[in-house]
């Protein structure tokens, strides 16, 4: 049995047939991990510095001298590491006082700052198995991004008190801009969202549930919607992306819709993250700082706010360390090209448009084939895995212990 | 897929019987079945049936990759999600701990397992679609996300 570190469902339950050192047979693995599972054999990055190609030592050595005479670093990435690398990395930016920050800064941190300050109520996917009659996908399709999230938790496995499962006894509801592979499979219950308008209709929702007439969006379909969320027993609502960049700032609706439901019958939140270990850098970060991203420990104290979120203190800093990230390909233009103009270091297992731009490309173990650790689920439960395969690679945690030590 | 009624307006209509059927609507019908070949059909050996013999030939083609029980799996649109696993009432009396729970298949008695990142199917015979109390059960087609299970 081997864990799969394709994406945060961390699936405990995959079997691997190895032959001479590559895989020939993989059973239980999704499309997704699958691909996950044979990147390990393409694309691998080499230790270089400028373009040319050096020793490991020498790479370390190039990226702790940067780092040292670095007045702002950056520190960046850290949702594709093992918690033990992501400590590594904390303490890092302690002792440079620099700049930390990881993808969820602009993807999906809003929601997990909610849930794990414990604004909205949380369950984890067992709970959702064994008693979610009702799961609502939020501007989020998991069929793509979490291909076994239905299929072992959320929609079709038979629970403790949900022995009928998908048949009589769970609902799905999905809320999309598009009718989503997801969507299709909710059949009546897809309720089109049009871009940016999700505000609208959570306050349509709430309009519903408080037994007014709705302003916004079909009003059949809305009392249809709200009927069917006071009938629930126990709701699961799993916002995404979708969510997160149509509401923005207004995340106090989330807050009031889950408050409200809650009134009515038990309903949690589990957002769907980005990467497989998103929620444990930022639950890392807010037990030691108070804060879930974006923050500097420049002069020895704990700074946070936008400024010094990857967008803002990309285009101040002299010096950026990235992780396990491509933040070149995911970020903005004017913030990609501020980035590669600074001394980058990149830590990486495969060839990234970030690896090509760095001056230093340290490669690393891939976690969960490679080297061992452990991480977050996307509900916060803690999963570990070990390495299969022996390669000579150090993972993200030693290159780390190496840095600091020359530093 | 393909239905009866386009075999039907292909063929050539002209109910000799000699297939074996009554009309060429039950012909078709055997065609989609598979219990009969185009081959059967006298009629449309003939030279002034060759274009329809063609299209037909190209229209059964998809057939032939079915199962016994006529389940055909595009592996190119399969997600790997593993939701016809968990969903098939087969796979769930065969491994109640496993498949039941969400988890994936350890041993072979299962229908529809997932491997190397696709569906795969195996023990047909075990479909509730097969042998002589089959049930129409659709519990792999409807929990699709991508159509890439299909029944003729």
């Amino acid at each position: 049995m081997v864990v799969c570190t394709g994406c945060s469902l961390l699936c405990e339950d995959i079997e691997l047939v190895l032959k001479d050192g590559s895989i020939s047979q993989a059973k239980n693995l999704c499309r997704k991990g699958y691909a996950h599972f044979q990147a390990l054999f393409t694309e691998r990055t080499r230790p270089t510095i400028d373009g040319k190609e050096v020793s490991l030592d020498q790479a370390i050595g190039k990226a702790a001298e940067i780092l040292k005479s670095a007045e702002r670093p950056l520190l960046y990435g850290w949702s594709n590491s093992s918690l033990e690398a992501q400590a590594a990395g904390i303490d890092l930016a302690r002792r440079l006082g620099a700049t930390i920050d990881d993808t969820s800064s602009f993807c999906q941190g809003i929601l997990m700052e909610l849930v794990l300050t414990g604004k909205v109520p949380t369950c984890t996917l067992d709970d959702v198995r064994n008693y979610a009659d009702t799961s609502v996908f939020w501007g989020a399709d998991p069929s793509n991004s979490y291909p076994r999230l239905l299929s072992r938790f959320a929609y079709y496995p038979r629970g403790e008190k949900r022995q009928k499962s998908y048949e009589e006894e769970r609902i799905c509801i999905a809320v999309d801009v598009r009718k989503s592979a997801t969507a299709r499979l909710c059949s009546n219950y897809y309720f089109r969202v049009p871009p940016g308008q999700d505000a609208e209709f959570i306050e349509s929702i709430l309009a519903v549930l408080d037994g007014k007439i709705p302003r916004f969006g079909d009003k059949k379909r809305m009392i249809e919607l709200g009927t069917v969320l006071r009938k629930t027993e126990y709701g699961v609502l799993f916002p995404g992306f979708g969510m997160v960049s149509s509401l923005q700032e207004k995340t106090d609706l989330l807050v009031r819709l889950a408050a409200k439901l809650n009134e009515m019958s038990t309903f949690k939140v589990i957002p769907i993250v980005g990467h497989y270990n998103m929620r444990g850098f930022n639950q890392l970060l807010l037990d030691e700082t108070g804060f879930i991203n974006r923050v500097s420990f420049q002069g020895g104290k704990v700074i946070h706010g936008p400024e010094q979120s990857v967008m803002a203190a990309a285009k101040n800093c002299d010096a950026a360390l990235v992780i396990g990230a491509d933040p070149l390909s995911a970020l903005p233009f004017g913030t990609a090209r501020a980035l590669a103009k600074t001394s980058l270091i990149a830590i990486d297992p495969r060839q990234t448009l970030t690896t090509n731009a760095a001056r230093v490309v340290i490669p690393s173990a891939m976690y969960g084939l490679e080297a061992g650790g452990s991480s977050l689920r996307l509900d916060g439960a803690k999963i570990e895995f070990e390495a299969i395969f022996k390669t000579g690679n150090l993972s993200d945690e030693q290159i780390l212990t190496r840095i600091k030590e020359a530093i | 897929m393909v239905s009866a009624m386009e075999i039907y307006q292909l063929l050539p209509k002209e109910a000799c019987k000699e297939c074996g059927y009554v009309s060429c609507m039950a012909l078709a019908v055997a065609l989609l079945n598979r219990e009969k070949k185009l081959e059967d059909c006298p009629s449309l050996q003939n030279l002034k049936y060759q274009d329809k013999f063609k299209k037909l030939k190209e229209l059964l083609a998809p057939l032939e990759k079915a199962s016994e029980t006529g389940l055909i799996i595009h592996p190119e649109k399969c997600f790997g999600c593993g939701n016809c696993v968990v969903a098939c009432p087969v796979n769930v009396a065969a491994e109640p701990t496993r498949c039941a729970v969400g988890l994936g298949p350890q041993g072979d008695k299962v229908i529809l397992t997932v491997e190397d990142g696709v569906v795969k199917c195996m023990n047909v015979k075990e479909c509730r679609r097969f042998g002589p109390n089959k049930v129409l059960c659709n519990a792999c087609t409807v929990t699709c996300p991508s159509q890439a299970i299909e029944f003729v």
